[in-house]
């Protein structure tokens, strides 16, 4: 049984002249416990919108998505929350780091929304899970004192903290150089291995795409299985995109 | 656990990293709560709203002078009415004895023209006092002396009274000491007089145990122990003396001339049935068409409205209004603050929060604000209350100064609560209405 499985979804929006705009078209999508997949697809595809549905944010117009074998439609807005929480990492271009917070505070920040011992124990597990991410030594500094890619491994740190079965990875290196960004993409690709979650990697890198195991592209709506290989053995693979 | 080193990203020397990953925890199954803890739920709202008024204290702080500066005026309002009002009470209590005063008075025959025996009067009111075990009570005397001064005989009343009259009266002193039971002892009786007495006396220092000479039926020399605090539009002379010095000048007198009764203070909450009980008594003591009046004569009898009652509303109200203003200031702020928020919002939301956490989380920051703004308003109120220059200014010479009042703290907690739950509502509004992923790619 897939964790997650998108059948037949389509979402689409009334405009205001009353006229309907449908983003996504028929998404078919298995992701099975410890996948890797990456998709890629150019500005207004309607990645923002697969990330609503595949983070449990948004329901879908037609067709069905379950997780873990229950159809989320079922689910009410706020088991819906909880099981995000529990259950998904995110994982942002920007970071989304609090302010004002230090990297310990904002990796506690899911736990604050646990129950049992993973509330109580929050400190402790933030901690840990800094170690995990090689910055036990800047717990208490400021987002605005870390470099980028030390923000991103605290994002990381706070995505994976609750030990979510599903990483939802938004342009995890958009805002990163090329060798950091390596990396981090390295360091989300073992720590997510290690885990056992499904990882799913929304990019515009093929070079990012490529390190996943299946790659999808979407293109107005329309999601296809693509070969990102064969893609940047291409010239200007960006362009395709 | 089973602990291994991850791959190292050997391209990047800067941003390279070892990181060592559990093996077993991963492996097992992630923990799955399948019961979201309400406990935890609430500490962690509590937890949320007191990191956000951390984080911006200076915001927070602007914003909350005005809900202080309010929730201190009212506290202090009705703290400092406490106050007054037991200033209010304790110079009705001088005036007319401690609630419940009953004042028994000389039987009389009902056609009006004979008045008791004073001394019987007397002996059945000792009886009286013996039996109900009234542990306060005092004959009041009355009559006038002569008294010989530097500058001629003038006139004083004179009251005797027995030492139980200070404690029922509050009796205050400006200089020296009230009247006690060895002064019965002494061979020249101690006189407690009043302020213009003193004055027309040259205010001697009373460790040099200043004499007066009194003269009515016959003449005493009395030693003056204390005097009374003046009193307003006060200009005769006055005296107190115990009952046996006075009874020893001026004799008991008749009962016509209205010049003894007794106080007796009892219990409030018996003094109805005690009225009737003595009343019959003191009559039945006298035999067939005698009637013997005992009626409670404190403040608390007499009813009519709280003089402070129009002051307190209208500083109140200012207060109100100050509260009111502080709560819009706040209102705008916290919406302002939200709009910015929008992108933590959508995290928050993203990581779990639902949308009754985060609308419950921005409430309680402004309640949690409120209230840290309220127990500061409290603390300085209750330090202006307490303080004894403002004590003496508001209420001079009180002698059992109220605590700071517990209704006034809650009020002025509760008030800033509610400020602080009205001023999180809409903003609480906003940010449940965030829309999580477009508050966090855009």
């Amino acid at each position: 049984m897939p964790l997650l499985s998108l059948q037949e979804v389509t979402r689409s929006v009334e405009l205001p002249d009353f006229s309907r705009l449908e983003i996504l078209k028929g998404i078919d999508l298995d992701v099975e416990i410890g996948d890797h997949l990456s998709i890629v697809g150019r500005s207004g595809s309607g990645k923002s919108t697969l990330l609503n549905l595949l983070g449990l944010i948004d329901n879908p117009t037609t067709g069905s998505i379950t997780f873990d074998g229950e159809p989320l439609e079922k689910l009410s807005g706020s088991k819906r929350d909880r099981k995000r929480g529990r259950d998904v990492g995110f994982i942002f271009q920007q970071f989304n780091l609090l302010a004002g917070r230090t990297a310990l505070e904002n990796v506690m920040t899911p736990l604050l929304y646990a129950s049992g011992k993973q509330f109580w124990r929050r400190r402790t597990l933030a901690s840990e899970m800094l170690e995990r991410v090689g910055l036990g030594d800047r717990m208490a500094s400021m987002p605005d004192k870390l470099s980028g890619g030390e923000q991103q491994r605290v994002a990381i740190a706070r995505a994976l903290v609750r030990s979510p079965r599903l990483i939802l990875a938004d342009e995890p290196t958009g805002a990163l150089d090329v060798d950091t960004g390596k990396t981090v993409m390295a360091l989300l690709d073992d720590v997510a291995e290690q885990s056992g979650a499904a990882l799913i990697t929304i990019t515009h890198d093929p070079n990012v795409a490529a390190l996943a195991r299946r790659h999808y592209r979407l293109d107005n709506g329309v999601l296809h299985p693509i070969d990102v290989r064969r893609m940047l053995a291409t010239s200007l693979p960006e362009a395709a995109l | 656990m089973i602990w291994r080193r991850a791959k190292k990203a050997s391209d990047v020397a800067d941003e390279a990293v070892r990181i060592a990953v559990p093996l077993e925890i991963e492996a097992a199954p992630p923990s799955r709560e399948h019961r979201h803890s309400l406990l935890s739920a609430i500490v962690g709202s509590f937890v949320e709203a007191w990191d956000e008024v951390r984080i911006n204290r200076t915001r927070v702080l602007l914003s909350l002078i005005g809900i202080g500066v309010a929730v201190c005026a009212l506290a202090t309002v009705v703290g400092a009415g406490a106050v007054f009002g037991q200033a209010q009470t304790e110079q009705s209590e001088r005036f007319s004895g401690r609630p419940a005063t009953i004042g028994v008075y000389p039987p009389y025959l009902e056609n009006g023209v004979e008045r008791a025996d004073t001394a019987q009067f007397i002996a059945h009111m000792d009886a009286v006092i013996e039996r109900y075990q009234i542990s306060h009570s005092t004959p009041r005397f009355r009559g006038s002396v002569g008294v010989n001064l530097l500058d001629g005989r003038q006139y004083s009343a004179v009251q005797g009274v027995s030492a139980a009259y200070g404690v029922m009266h509050r009796v205050e002193l400006g200089e020296g000491r009230w009247l006690t039971k060895t002064d019965e002892q002494r061979l020249a009786p101690a006189v407690v007089i009043n302020d213009v007495f003193y004055e027309t006396l040259g205010r001697p220092d009373l460790r040099t145990h200043p004499t007066i000479v009194l003269e009515s039926d016959t003449t005493i020399t009395a030693v003056v122990v204390g005097v009374l605090i003046p009193e307003p539009f006060e200009n005769g002379l006055s005296l107190m003396m115990l009952p046996e010095p006075f009874v020893s000048l001026l004799g008991t007198g008749r009962t016509e001339d209205g010049n003894l009764s007794y106080e007796l203070w009892v219990p409030e909450e018996q003094s109805a049935q005690l009225e009737q009980a003595i009343s019959r008594e003191v009559t039945a003591s006298f035999g067939e068409g005698w009637r013997a009046d005992a009626n409670r004569n404190d403040y608390r009898v007499w009813g009519g409205p709280d003089p402070l009652e129009p002051l307190q509303w209208v500083v109140g109200g200012i207060a109100g209004l100050i509260l009111l203003l502080g709560a819009l200031g706040l209102v705008n702020i916290s919406l302002v603050t939200v709009k910015y928020r929008v992108r933590e919002i959508g995290v928050r939301r993203a990581f779990g929060a639902t949308a009754s956490r985060v609308f419950f989380a921005v409430m309680m920051e402004s309640i949690v604000a409120t209230i840290a703004a309220g127990v500061i308003g409290v603390a300085v109120a209750i330090a202006i209350v307490q303080n004894p220059a403002v004590q003496n200014l508001i209420a001079p010479g009180v002698q059992d100064l109220p605590p700071f009042p517990l209704e006034a703290a809650l009020l002025a907690l509760g008030a800033s609560a509610a400020v602080g739950a009205l001023a999180g509502l809409m903003p609480a509004l906003v940010a449940v209405k965030v829309k999580v992923i477009d508050a966090i790619r855009y």
